[in-house]
């Protein structure tokens, strides 16, 4: 979560709680909205290590909140970040690993295996399509979270029908 | 037609289906002893391979190819000794079908493709454009009504054609890879539609390659070399314990559980 917050930060200093709604906003329900006190606890690693830093700002009959601003380091990591290609697929899969040592012992069958594995895609297909059928008014960015993880599903639903055809 | 000799709650069922295609000197069996029950107001899909025989259940089903052996009844009633002729008016009362490639008439127009069902069946003049109006509308393709099918968009085009499987009401709309030729912004559109004609009561059968689809369903069932390989209720995902995975649907996993 560190650069997703030097991101927003980028932008306009912000304090922890601004954060946490700006990061809903954008991403929608499907994104698992960081609690509070991860967001701070967060904030505060980042400022012992010199990338962002803190002004308090006084508010009446409430406690002084934290504003917090990128540093030059902050803006320097995360120019990085942005820049740097992220990892592609895993090539190592734990499924994977089951569906073909298991069955080598006798511990399982390979349809079998499949058979499970497949309903519990299917069942967070439903998930994620009675999640899309009420996102009628989301932002782009949470629409199109929600169907990068359709496709990845896609994806390991059809690899699983090629496991199928070759090892059954 | 036989009765059914024990009570049958199931609108649709398969017993020992099979279905033999003639190949040189011998045969392939492309369906190979499926049992299959679908309720009444069930959404059923059929996926596996390629190659699997998932097409060729769905036409044996609904009467397009005739089956080799096995039983196939319909509300009831014993349906796969029938003849051609009789099948198309068991369809034409009781069964939908949607194609991949629409297979609308290319020489009448959007509203005439979805009264003729009606007018075949029986209807007047006025109830089979009343009802084509209606559909249209629900469809949102009223603005189409009179163009000839090319001047569609191949998502509208199947919007038509499913206007015309619903235009008598079937008991069983039978689909066959109905989004299989479309882009993802049709695809969603004409599974939006199957959803809402599922929530309104309609009985859907199935054959996709879209996993989404099974995301929709009540049940899928997976066909591997002609035989049911796995016949399952999709139920939601829970949250599997201790496990993390930071990736998009691991992180909707566990928002999730």
């Amino acid at each position: 979560m560190r650069q997703p917050l030097l991101a927003l930060l980028a932008k306009e200093p912000a304090h922890g709680y601004e954060l946490k709604l700006a990061l809903e906003q954008t991403f929608g329900q499907a994104y698992p909205s960081p609690n509070i006190g991860q967001i701070y606890v967060t904030l505060k690693r980042l400022e012992q290590d010199g990338l962002v830093r803190s002004q308090d700002v006084e508010q009446d009959s409430r406690p002084n909140k934290k504003v917090y601003e990128l540093t030059e380091a902050g803006r320097g990591l995360l120019a990085a970040w942005v820049t740097e290609p992220i990892d592609g697929p895993r090539v190592r899969d734990e499924f994977f690993m089951k569906l073909v040592l298991a069955p080598l012992a006798g511990l399982a069958d390979r349809m079998e295996l499949i058979n499970s594995q497949r309903r519990h895609y299917f069942g967070i297909m439903r998930n994620l399509m009675d999640m899309q059928a009420g996102m009628d008014r989301a932002t782009p960015a949470a629409r199109l979270l929600v169907e990068g993880a359709v496709l990845h599903l896609q994806a390991d639903l059809d690899w699983l029908e090629r496991c199928q055809e070759e090892l059954v | 037609m036989r009765q059914d000799p024990e009570p049958c709650t199931a609108l649709l069922r398969a017993r020992g289906l099979v279905k033999e295609y003639k190949s040189g000197g011998g045969s392939v069996e492309a369906v190979r002893g499926v049992d299959l029950e679908v309720g009444a107001g069930e959404f059923v899909a059929i996926m596996g391979p390629s190659g699997s025989g998932k097409s060729t259940l769905l036409h044996v089903l609904g009467g397009l190819e005739p089956a080799t052996r096995g039983e196939i009844w319909l509300r009831g009633k014993r349906a796969d000794g029938l003849s051609p002729s009789a099948w198309a008016v068991l369809r034409r009362r009781h069964v939908g079908f949607v194609f991949q490639f629409f297979n609308l008439l290319s020489t009448m127009t959007v509203a005439d493709n979805v009264e003729l069902p009606a007018l075949l069946a029986g209807a007047t003049p006025k109830q089979a454009r009343k009802r084509r109006e209606e559909l249209l509308a629900e469809l949102g393709i009223t603005a189409k009504a009179d163009a000839p099918p090319s001047r569609l968009s191949g998502g509208e085009q199947q919007r038509v054609a499913l206007a015309r499987a619903l235009a008598n009401e079937p008991s069983l709309l039978l689909a066959d890879e109905p989004t299989g030729n479309l882009d993802s912004a049709n695809t969603n559109d004409v599974l939006r539609l199957l959803r809402r004609a599922h929530a309104g009561g309609q009985t859907i059968l199935m054959v996709t390659h879209d996993a989404k689809v099974a995301g929709l369903a009540d049940r899928v069932v997976n066909l591997f070399d002609g035989m049911i390989a796995d016949d399952a209720r999709v139920v939601p995902a829970q949250r599997l314990k201790g496990q993390r995975r930071e990736t998009a649907i691991g992180n909707f996993l566990e928002l999730s559980g």
